[in-house]
């Protein structure tokens, strides 16, 4: 007989979480260090923290009324980042709503992030030559089309992977299952990332599955899988290289889990995370975070200084300003606009309706 | 010249495609080695091989995401949803995504895809095969819905939905695939999306129809014509948007209309026409605009079907209640 709790207890053992850097900055598994110069290590450092502060003033030009929807991302950096920053230019990113830090390391321009936020559909233009499409709302919808694009890129003999991100509520979803076995089936040049946060906006992940691990559900669909510190940015990176490397070279999908946190609400649309998280919960979380580590680590490394941080931050906050104006400056939207772009040949009752919009729109 | 049926001359579209464009790509369940269950992609993947013509796995919202995908990549799919009554599987991935991809990105990523479909009743499935749900798809903006009433129009609609760069969803009738054969060209042409076309003349009234119900019109007209009574048949073949020009020209003619459809009454494609000749053509009218449609149940059982689905006599019924107002 099938004895359930020793088989789920040999899968789940195969899925430790994979850490390269502690929370105290300290590599402790070096053999899987990856393979970065002082300048790459740098340069993730200060695309978390310009994240980190992006994130603060998003947060406050939401308070104040001038951004619209937004969902913090305050705690994910490593897990958002470390990703991003595995992959190359021709790889197509297929982000959650959570998931715009990865569009604008991309690719994407801020002013055109902020955009998408005020619910302005320049936002969602990704510049010629950015693979990406902007952020989906329907949970796990993105994960099937991943599949997709993964099999396009197999077909056409691209060098180049569709990633995607969703979170722990997403892994529940009947596309989540489709598209991971989807990709399984045809091979396709695919990675996908849960970033495991723990709440599925009130739900705790407990909720979602009797499953241990969201990475041990890569088995059943015949996928790679691994689960990685989400809060350790060296190895969510070290575990989206190989996986991109084993997409390209024919060896099929991968499934990430990094265990994360976000810090902040599910949105700024009125979640408040007291009702479902408690402080302790919170302030064991904020002892991982990836910045204070990586920034221990490069600083011993003499690669970092508070002064350089805060010359960033300054900068930073300067990029943020401009982009804000620019997204301002940015003419409005039409009605006669949007049926622009409903179709290639606009159908007989959209013409119509074209006309007595424009009419309407010129008074 | 060749005489085909209407599967045989959907299979040529496909075939006509897969050879024009190496982006057209055919999948779906069962649609590979076994060439579809209604044998529509029979020998496609002998001919064009595995990498253009293939099997996916059984899960319909899947095979709407994995479309996407490839869409996104350049490629020009044309999944089959093996029947429409499994559309509810796949509806996000239709409605919620492919339809509204190329708004959501301010107009940059077109979905070049073309759903096809087997739905329609009178041929006895079980639940869930038969169901006219094109009414949902209608409501959808961005999407195409198509519905071809014979082989040749079947072939120069689809090759006209797979070269257009918005998603269509194509609609085959099951009793109509082969329930008769006619003349279709063996080269390509193309057949215009959005447009009507007039299937036989009249003065008195005018039938619209689409799918099968063009078939039960025809035969209703013929008998009405032994009465006296002259009918127009129209046969809207893209429901979705629908040609009013063609119906309204029509209706100033004849000033008097019934709307055939075999699916439900309830909020279907033919409310919409009545609503729209009543706001543009009241004055023409001499009776008011009557519908033929199904009773608002879930679809019949099979032993109920032929009672409940309209045929030649309801619609000779309803054109008598116009005639006589």
């Amino acid at each position: 007989m099938n004895d359930l709790k020793r088989t789920l207890e040999n899968i789940e053992n195969q899925f430790e979480t994979f850490q390269i850097l502690n929370e105290e900055g300290e590599i402790v598994n070096d053999d899987f260090m990856p393979d970065l110069s002082d300048e790459d290590l740098k340069e993730i450092m200060r695309r978390m923290v310009y994240t980190r502060i992006l994130d603060q003033r998003s947060i406050a030009l939401n308070r104040q009324g001038r951004l619209g929807f937004y969902a913090p991302t305050a705690g994910q950096e490593a897990s958002q980042l470390g990703s991003q920053f595995a992959l190359e230019k021709e790889d197509f990113i297929l982000p959650g709503y959570r998931d715009v830090p990865q569009l604008i390391w991309h690719g994407l321009p801020l002013h055109q992030a902020f955009l998408f936020s005020r619910g302005h559909f320049k936002g969602n233009q990704m510049p010629e030559g950015v693979n990406a499409v902007s952020p989906q709302i329907i949970i796990g919808a993105q994960i099937t089309q991943t599949a997709g694009v993964g099999l396009g890129y197999k077909k056409r003999g691209q060098n180049a992977v569709a990633i995607t991100y969703t979170g722990d509520g997403g892994a529940s979803q009947g596309d989540f299952y489709e598209g991971i076995n989807f990709a399984g089936a045809f091979a396709a040049q695919a990675i996908f990332v849960v970033q495991n946060n723990r709440f599925a906006i009130s739900v705790p992940v407990e909720k979602q599955s009797a499953a241990q691990t969201i990475a041990q559900k890569a088995v059943a669909a015949g996928i790679e899988g691994i689960q990685v510190d989400g809060m350790d940015v060296l190895a969510v990176y070290a575990a989206t290289k190989e996986a991109r490397d084993r997409a390209v070279n024919g060896e099929g999908p991968t499934l990430i889990e990094t265990l994360t946190y976000r810090y902040g609400p599910h949105t700024m649309a009125g979640d408040d995370p007291t009702r479902y998280r408690t402080e302790d919960e919170d302030s064991e979380w904020e002892k991982k975070d990836p910045i204070v580590r990586f920034r221990k680590f490069l600083e011993a490394k003499g690669l970092w200084s508070e002064e350089e941080e805060n010359e960033l931050i300054e900068k930073t906050k300067e990029e943020i300003k401009a982009a804000v104006k620019e997204a301002d400056n940015t003419p409005k939207q039409s009605v006669a606009d949007l049926i622009g772009i409903m179709h290639e040949e606009l159908p007989s009752n959209l013409q119509e309706q074209l006309e007595e919009y424009k009419e309407k729109e010129s008074k | 010249m060749a005489q085909m049926t209407m599967i045989q001359a959907i299979t040529d579209a496909m075939r006509t495609e897969l050879k024009n464009d190496e982006n057209v790509l055919i999948y779906g369940e069962d649609v590979g080695q076994n060439g579809g269950v209604f044998r529509a992609t029979e020998g496609l993947q002998k001919e064009f091989g595995e990498d253009r013509v293939f099997d996916t796995p059984l899960a319909e919202s899947g095979i709407g995401g994995m479309s996407i995908g490839l869409a996104l990549t350049g490629f020009r799919p044309v999944p089959e949803i093996q029947f429409f009554g499994f559309v509810y599987e796949v509806m996000d991935a239709i409605s919620g995504q492919m339809a509204r991809y190329r708004y959501r990105s301010g107009g940059t990523r077109p979905m070049p895809i073309t759903v096809r479909s087997p739905f329609g009743g009178g041929v006895h499935t079980p639940e869930l095969h038969a169901d006219s749900l094109e009414g949902l798809m209608a409501q959808q903006p961005g999407l195409r819905v198509v519905i071809p009433s014979n082989p040749y129009d079947a072939k120069g609609l689809l090759i006209s939905s797979i070269r257009n760069n918005d998603p269509v969803i194509f609609l085959e009738h099951m009793k109509l695939y082969r329930s008769f054969r006619e003349e279709v060209p063996e080269e390509e042409y193309t057949v215009d999306l959005d447009k009507a076309a007039v299937k036989r003349e009249g003065t008195d009234v005018t039938l619209v129809a689409y799918g099968a119900m063009v078939h039960s019109s025809l035969k209703a007209a013929e008998e009405l014509e032994k009465n006296g009574i002259s009918a127009e048949v129209l046969d809207l073949r893209t429901v979705s948007p629908v040609d009013y020009e063609t119906i309204l020209a029509s209706v100033k003619k004849t000033n008097r209309a019934v709307v055939v459809q075999e699916a439900q009454k309830q909020a279907g494609i033919a409310s919409n026409i009545v609503a729209e000749i009543q706001e543009k053509a009241i004055l023409h009218l001499e009776a008011p605009v009557l519908r033929v449609a199904a009773p608002d149940t879930v679809y019949a059982f099979t032993q109920a079907e032929e009672v409940w689905l309209p045929n030649h006599n309801t619609i000779v019924e309803k054109v008598n209640d116009v005639m006589n107002f």
